[in-house]
């Protein structure tokens, strides 16, 4: 139910979201009516096969795209009643982004990377890199910080990119296959180091994956299949938040 | 962000110099070819700048530029002094004779006879010598082109001879007299001699240089003596124009240069143009992380300015200093003197590299804008 994003437990609830691309007989349908939501002190997986519909949902609940039709708040607040540059600076504002392949400036230092959202958001240049490098430090990067992405091996690189998802304490961190590009053991090292630095009580965090070796990190797990969320499933991982715990009780299987 | 974008230009090294070279080498070429132009065309002119004396030219009505002349009949030299306002004119004499040297070798030159009372119109620019010699018998001042070109590998030295029109002349003093648009030696001698030089014709007067009166402007004073005489009366900047125009309408110079300066410009623009665009292309990802993340279009149109701004400022800069090294080492040649790199050549060079960068600007913001920031999840 939608109404129950304009409580504190959900950072994000979706009802019935539709979209589609293109139109007439190229018109696809990418999601078809999802009802899925997001809780604040959890690690919530969204997982399925290849084609169906993940990166869609989460490109829409980070106002990186519109839904067709349906009902979606993020935060408290439905996107699209938000004018564009009021949306991109929810965004600056709220949202940490995690990508497949990091997308690091290749050109910048790994502490100059992680302070690009504080730059965005006008903090001072020498301000924002020492409050990256200190992020940095604490990730166990403090010898990396001065390093190129092109030098970092891809557990460190991912690891810059966790810093740059956090170091404007965003309340949303939408993670996109974080996994994907790593080994097994890389791998399990980011999803350890995002489940103890960037779940808290007032944050949610939405990954999207298809690891199965990485599930047992996550609170929820939601499966989705042909544009559609088919099943949810609740973790032994106690929740940060104790209001989502409680709010897992009400949690069922559809 | 403004570090961030420059980083972001210059953090791939080969495409960051091959962007700027592409400038630079585009920049050099419009340089370097519209001054050369300019400077090729501004030598037809070059024995009329020359004359600092005059102000106005007076010729025969049909006279186009300084190589085509008609001469005039001795009175009229009597005619246009007594046009109100004239402060004073005098004959001069153009003609091209044979000079021959003792050992054989020769070359036909420009040979301006001047005023033999005055001498208005002899070089100002000595390097050896002094025009006030030209009063000496059969004597000529020759430039230092013509010297080298009739004595070549010999030392700058007076009292030489050459024989023309079966006349022994002495050089009295070397010139240094701007390049004409042939390289012939010119030469310099009183009005009463040059004429014997070439050999007398029955009129010989081929201009009548002449200086207006205080309070009386030169495009003034041209229209009194047009009006008065009959004859074609131009001020020293319109006979340079009329000649560049003469040139510019009945020779191949602007069409081959014409041509060189198009594909500089293509070339430059093309090359510099495409390498910008696809430098954003090719960090279209980058545009789409830092528009996901939360960075404005404004910001990012402003970061593509600054890097496009950024390449074109300095590959404007480097392409300039190479055309005016280009010019420094070339002015020192007798062949190219005189060519210096042109205030206006750099201006419109600036202006044409402003419109690649615009350009380049427009395009590259247009992808980024129409971008969708979803595209990072790809």
């Amino acid at each position: 139910m939608i109404g129950a994003a304009n409580g504190h437990d959900f950072a994000v609830s979706c009802a019935g979201v539709r979209k589609s691309f293109g139109a007439g007989e190229t018109k696809t349908e990418a999601l078809r009516g999802v009802d899925f939501d997001a809780r604040f002190g959890q690690l919530t997986f969204l997982v399925g096969p290849s084609g169906c519909g993940k990166t869609t949902l989460i490109s829409i609940i980070a106002g990186l795209l519109d839904r067709s039709s349906g009902e979606l708040a993020v935060l408290g607040l439905r996107p699209d009643e938000l004018s564009g540059g009021e949306r991109v600076r929810f965004r600056r504002r709220n949202l940490g982004f995690i990508f497949q392949q990091y997308n690091l400036l290749p050109s910048l230092t790994a502490a100059e990377n992680v302070a690009v959202p504080l730059l965005a958001a006008g903090v001072p240049r020498r301000q924002a890199v020492r409050r990256a490098t200190d992020l940095l430090a604490r990730l166990g990067l403090e010898n990396r910080a001065a390093a190129r992405p092109a030098t970092l091996s891809g557990g460190q690189q991912q690891r810059v990119a966790i810093a740059r998802a956090l170091v404007h304490e965003p309340r949303l961190i939408v993670c996109d296959e974080p996994t994907a590009a790593l080994d097994h053991e890389n791998g399990e090292a980011v999803l350890q180091l995002l489940a103890s630095t960037a779940v808290n009580p007032d944050r949610a965090v939405i990954v999207v994956t298809h690891d199965s070796r990485v599930f047992h990190h996550a609170h929820r797990i939601a499966r989705m299949d042909d544009g559609r969320i088919v099943d949810v499933a609740k973790q032994a991982r106690a929740s940060l938040s104790p209001a989502a715990n409680g709010a897992e009780t009400h949690e069922e299987d559809r | 962000m403004n570090f961030v974008a420059l980083r972001m230009l210059t953090g791939d090294r080969a495409k960051y110099f091959g962007l700027v070279f592409a400038i630079a080498f585009c920049t050099f070429l419009l340089e370097n070819q519209t001054t050369i132009f300019a400077s090729i065309l501004k030598r037809t002119a070059s024995q009329i700048l020359d004359v600092t004396d005059a102000e106005v030219w007076v010729m025969d009505q049909k006279t186009e530029y300084w190589e085509q002349t008609k001469a005039l009949k001795d009175t009229d030299l009597t005619r246009v002094r007594g046009v109100p306002g004239v402060l004073w004119a005098v004959r001069l004499f153009k003609g091209n004779p044979v000079a021959r040297t003792r050992s054989g070798k020769f070359a036909v030159s420009f040979l301006i006879g001047l005023d033999d009372a005055t001498l208005a119109g002899a070089p100002r620019k000595m390097l050896l010598g002094s025009w006030e010699r030209l009063r000496e018998p059969d004597s000529v001042i020759i430039d230092e082109a013509g010297y080298v070109l009739l004595y070549p590998g010999e030392p700058l030295e007076l009292g030489r001879t050459l024989e023309m029109n079966d006349h022994l002349v002495t050089i009295v003093g070397i010139s240094d007299a701007s390049a004409p648009f042939v390289s012939l030696p010119v030469m310099h001698a009183r009005y009463s001699k040059a004429i014997d030089f070439l050999g007398r014709e029955r009129t010989q007067l081929s201009f009548v240089i002449a200086r207006p009166e205080p309070g009386v402007t030169p495009a003034a004073l041209t229209e009194r003596i047009q009006a008065t005489t009959g004859l074609k009366a131009r001020t020293t900047g319109e006979f340079m124009w009329d000649c560049v125009r003469y040139y510019l309408r009945n020779t191949g110079i602007p069409v081959n240069f014409g041509i060189t300066i198009a594909v500089a410009l293509i070339v430059g623009a093309v090359v510099g143009g495409q390498t910008f665009y696809l430098f954003t292309i090719e960090n279209l990802k980058q545009f789409g992380a830092l528009k996901a993340i939360g960075v404005t279009n404004p910001r990012l149109i402003g970061m593509i300015l600054l890097q496009a701004f950024s390449a074109g400022i300095l590959g404007f800069a480097l392409g300039t200093g190479m055309a005016a090294t280009f010019f420094e080492i070339t002015s020192h040649m007798l062949a190219t003197r005189g060519i210096a790199l042109l205030w206006q050549c750099v201006a419109l060079t600036g202006a044409a590299i402003l419109g690649v960068v615009i350009v380049a600007s427009i395009l590259s913001i247009r992808r980024v804008l129409v971008l969708e920031p979803a595209a990072v999840f790809r």
